[in-house]
């Protein structure tokens, strides 16, 4: 039940299936209870601890060789020492040597990420020591034989009956074990007569302090604090990307990591030990000497701190996020696609969820990262998890893209050559190609429709499609228009002109409104234009989210500084920018920063708007909205689901405004992702992944969908609906448009 | 509110329990609470001490194995989390609080502090004057890995905080 090799849908729809029911459980109520104690902090307070650990996190990578100098120096002031290890051989043998050199026949652990990292525990069983997981989470995993599925839950994938007949399978024990408190009792004694016996305690460590030589412990077990207070040895091992400079920066972090891992306002024991502590040791073989045993033995305590590719890391311009991670799970938690199939698939050596990707590109290689890249849709709902505000999906996106450029040049490319008049390496893989020139299909598509569609949607031509990109039969193409959104609005140009316009627009025409969903975009120039402004529509080319999502940089660049040349001049005369796809303003405002100059940037986010935003905001500022369709109230029921990009802008609430304010009563889907995800949902070994995340929305629903029109944002919500609810859903733009 | 009912109200949602005693009332709330046998660490306080209490001090290993209730003392209470920071002592508050199945906490009013912000700032203060190693522990401890919420892991299954009020 560990790793599957590679992806395909063989190991997806095992992993479906075997884990999926409690990795979606247990990842769902950590989910929710996130967001309740959120809610409970206020929104604000919690944007401040996270503006706030994300500047110390900045300066500390900064400084990391000032700051780890800093730590050497305290914690040998305080009488201990400090080893900084170049990789995981290294810390290994020196972990080896104090273990050995403290004749220690047992140690015992609390869960840690690094070390499961550097495979301690089979370095320390290789020299003949006995190694105890004490967390109980990690020593289900270890007595499983298998590997954590998750950064803060090790054994997240598991239920309760799995973890029972693990039990009752590999102990001696007379009493059924039927429940989590007979579990936890029984491992409790386990494991405490364990701790009582070790002579070495191994502990990660969530901070590190520089300036006092301080380690910070974030467990609600306990654990941590008796492998840290009862044997005389104790070596805590951390990467060194774990220093923080003192006391006070802890304060941000005490704050965020519990809530954002499983919503606690804060764990149940903060540990802060500045080793070595003044707590006596324990020697439990004096049984009946008082003071704890007399043992007078000096604590020992090492701190190891681990390189292992973390400096290269620093100085790569975006890897170096990575190393702000707090590993608090939050990003596994909130993705959709972990939700369904885990960390055994989600996940490389080590880490798991959307951050491993960096983490396993950095400390492991491209290859393993490569292996798990493709299950992140970039949908960014992880982006405003994460307690440090790392752009978790750009780096997903940069590790794709050297992936692609790692790979072999084959014949595909001679094969297509024209087909994909992209800006990337040869070698790209032919069907990122082919999903990340969508934009000339669709062009080629629509100039041939309908004998385009026709073709496509033969067998013969499936079969093609099936096996040369992957594109599973199973669903529906997209059907293009002979007449453009473009074509239709240049054809109205000769009409009436709007008289004294309220403002004027530049209805951005993302590839799929332009050439297959006309309908919404004549809906959003009818809504525009019956609210005063002036519309027009723009020849512009797709906004780059297509290759980008296919890791293909190079030409997302091309096609963002062609669309900042055309539609800057717009803005420079007046004009707003309307977009109808969410995931398409999601690029101007977020991606953009990365592919066109800070300028073009700013320019474009500042002036750009999703369309029922900036229908929200002409009703506001005094726009009649009589002309516009308006719902009968209850009656008029909608099944809302917004889009995940959407959402991480925060723009879902205005599309409710609107249609709320129209009378329309509506129900607004909180699944975190529709499952389709752009081209995710087409690929043959996601297929089934795809449409067991779709699920969740389906359920929601189910019921109301019988007497409530469904609607969706995004392109891709909207074809994952439709295979899901089937009547295919509409734009809220076409509720309201006035000739609906 | 006041920061002791705050800190009380708190500490109910963390299913902790809590007295609010004085110095006078001290030893015989504590022999109530206490379950035997019971270790504790020497409290650091000046208006009231475990030496007549039904608690061994400096236990020795058997003791602190066989305990049903350890004692100490907490140096600071948090009113809007119900969260104590127990100083790691050579007196053992660190051992004493985590072994035993209930833990007893001491806490005066006059070290309570509102906040996490206010916490933080009481801990900088005590790290420079050299005091380091500090728990901030909240509630009982507790597991989600075994398919369901169960409090008393590898620490105490309950916690009983015992607020010393001020005198008037
Ligand atoms: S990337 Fe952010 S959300 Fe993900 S584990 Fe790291 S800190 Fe948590």
């Amino acid at each position: 039940m560990s790793k599957p090799e590679g992806l395909d849908a063989d190991a997806i729809r095992a992993l479906l299936r075997s884990e999926g029911e409690g990795i979606k459980e247990n990842t769902r109520h950590f989910n929710a209870e996130r967001y309740d104690r959120i809610d409970e902090v206020g929104a604000d307070t919690h944007e401040q601890y996270r503006s706030e650990a994300r500047r110390i996190k900045e300066d500390a990578i900064d400084r990391l060789p000032e700051l780890i100098e800093r730590t050497r120096e305290a914690v040998e002031a305080n009488g201990g020492t400090v080893y900084v290890a170049d990789d995981a051989d290294d810390a290994n043998r020196y972990v080896t040597e104090v273990v050995e050199g403290n004749g220690a026949e047992s140690v015992v652990k609390s869960k840690s990420m690094t070390t499961e990292e550097i495979e301690l525990n089979e370095a320390l069983e290789a020299a003949g020591t006995d190694v105890w997981e004490t967390d109980l989470g990690e020593f289900v995993v270890q007595v499983a034989e298998e590997a954590p599925s998750h950064i803060v839950g090790p054994s997240l994938h598991r239920s309760r009956e799995d973890v029972t007949a693990l039990f009752e399978r590999e102990f001696d024990h007379d009493e059924p074990l039927d429940t989590a408190e007979k579990l936890t009792a029984f491992a409790r004694d386990y494991l405490g007569e364990r701790i009582e016996a070790a002579d070495v305690g191994i502990t990660g460590a969530n901070f590190v302090l520089a300036d006092s030589g301080s380690i910070a412990l974030v467990t609600n077990e306990g654990n941590a604090r008796k492998c840290a207070s009862v044997p005389d040895t104790h070596v805590a091992v951390a990467g060194i990307e774990k220093i923080i400079p003192g006391i006070g920066d802890l304060h941000p972090f005490a704050e965020l990591i519990s809530r954002a891992a499983t919503g606690q306002h804060i764990p149940q024991y903060l540990s802060i030990l500045t080793p070595p502590v003044e707590t006596p040791t324990v020697d439990f073989e004096a049984a009946t000497d008082p003071n704890f045993g007399g043992n007078d033995a000096d604590r020992d305590f090492h701190l190891v701190l681990i390189d292992n590719g973390r400096m290269a890391m620093r100085e790569d311009d975006d890897l170096r996020e990575t190393l702000y991670c707090i590993r608090c799970g939050a990003c596994a938690n909130s993705c959709g696609n972990f939700q369904s199939v885990g960390g055994h698939a989600f996940g490389g050596e080590t880490y798991t969820g959307g951050i491993a990707t960096g983490w396993e590109a950095g400390v492991e290689s491209l290859d393993t990262a490569a292996e798990f890249n493709d299950l992140c849709t970039g949908c960014s709902r992880c982006v405003n998890a994460c307690p440090v505000k790392i752009d978790i999906p750009w780096i997903n996106t940069v590790v794709r893209d050297r992936v692609n450029r790692g790979t072999d040049p084959g014949f595909d490319d001679l094969l297509v050559d024209g087909l994909v008049p992209d800006e990337e390496t040869a070698g790209t893989p032919l069907r990122k190609r082919f999903f990340g020139n969508f934009e000339t299909a669709a062009k080629l598509g629509s100039a041939t429709a309908p004998l385009s569609n026709a073709v496509a949607s033969a067998g013969p031509v499936r079969g093609v499609m099936e096996s040369l990109f992957g594109i599973d039969a199973r669903r529906d193409l997209p059907t293009f228009e002979r007449t453009t959104l473009r074509d239709w609005a240049s054809a109205r140009d000769a009409g009436d002109p709007v008289v004294d316009p309220r403002r004027r627009v530049a209805l951005y025409p993302d590839v799929y409104t332009n050439y297959v969903q006309t309908d919404r975009g004549k809906a959003a120039v009818r809504v525009l234009e019956a609210l005063g402004c002036e519309v027009v529509v723009p020849d512009v080319c797709g906004s780059g989210r297509a290759p980008l999502s296919q890791g293909m940089i190079a030409t997302a660049e091309q096609k963002a500084a062609s669309v900042c040349e055309t539609l800057d001049p717009y803005v420079d005369r007046g004009y707003d920018v309307v977009v109808v796809e969410p995931s398409d303003l999601a690029m101007f405002d977020r991606e953009y920063e990365r592919l066109v100059d800070a300028d073009d940037h700013a320019t474009l986010s500042s002036n750009s708007f999703e369309l029922l935003e900036y229908v929200y905001g002409l009703l506001e500022n005094g726009a009649d909205p009589s002309p516009l369709t308006a719902g009968g109230g209850d009656a008029d029921g909608v099944a809302y689901h917004s889009h995940c990009q959407q959402r991480t802008l925060g723009l879902e609430p205005y599309t409710e405004a609107v249609l709320d304010r129209l009378g329309y009563d509506v129900l607004t889907s909180d699944v975190e992702c529709c499952g389709m995800a752009g081209s995710f949902g087409y690929k043959t070994e996601f297929y089934e992944l795809s449409m067991d995340v779709g699920e969740r929305l389906a359920d929601q629903f189910a019921d109301a969908a019988e007497n409530r029109t469904v609607v969706a944002s995004g392109t891709s919500c909207m074809e994952q609906l439709d295979d899901l609810l089937g009547p295919t859903p509409r734009h809220p733009v076409e509720l309201i448009d006035p000739a609906a | 509110m006041s920061s002791v009912a705050e800190f009380q109200q708190s500490l109910s949602q963390s299913n902790t329990e809590s007295t609010v005693t004085t110095p006078e009332t001290f030893a015989e709330t504590l022999a109530a609470v206490v379950d035997r046998p019971a270790v504790g660490a020497a409290l650091p306080f000046e208006d009231v001490d475990l030496a007549d209490a039904p608690v061994t001090l400096n236990p020795t290993p058997a003791q602190l194995r066989e305990a049903k209730t350890g004692v100490t003392a907490a140096g600071l209470g948090v009113a809007s989390l119900g969260t104590v920071a127990i100083q790691s002592r050579a007196a053992g508050d660190e051992l004493v609080s985590i072994h035993p199945e209930t833990h007893v906490v001491v806490v005066r009013e006059r070290d309570l502090c509102p906040d996490l912000d206010a916490a933080f700032d009481w801990l900088e203060g005590r790290f420079d004057e050299g005091e380091r190693s500090f728990v901030l522990a909240t509630g009982a401890s507790a597991t989600g890995d075994m398919g369901a919420l169960v409090e008393g892991v590898h620490g105490p299954e309950d916690v009983h905080v015992m607020v010393l009020a001020d005198d008037e």
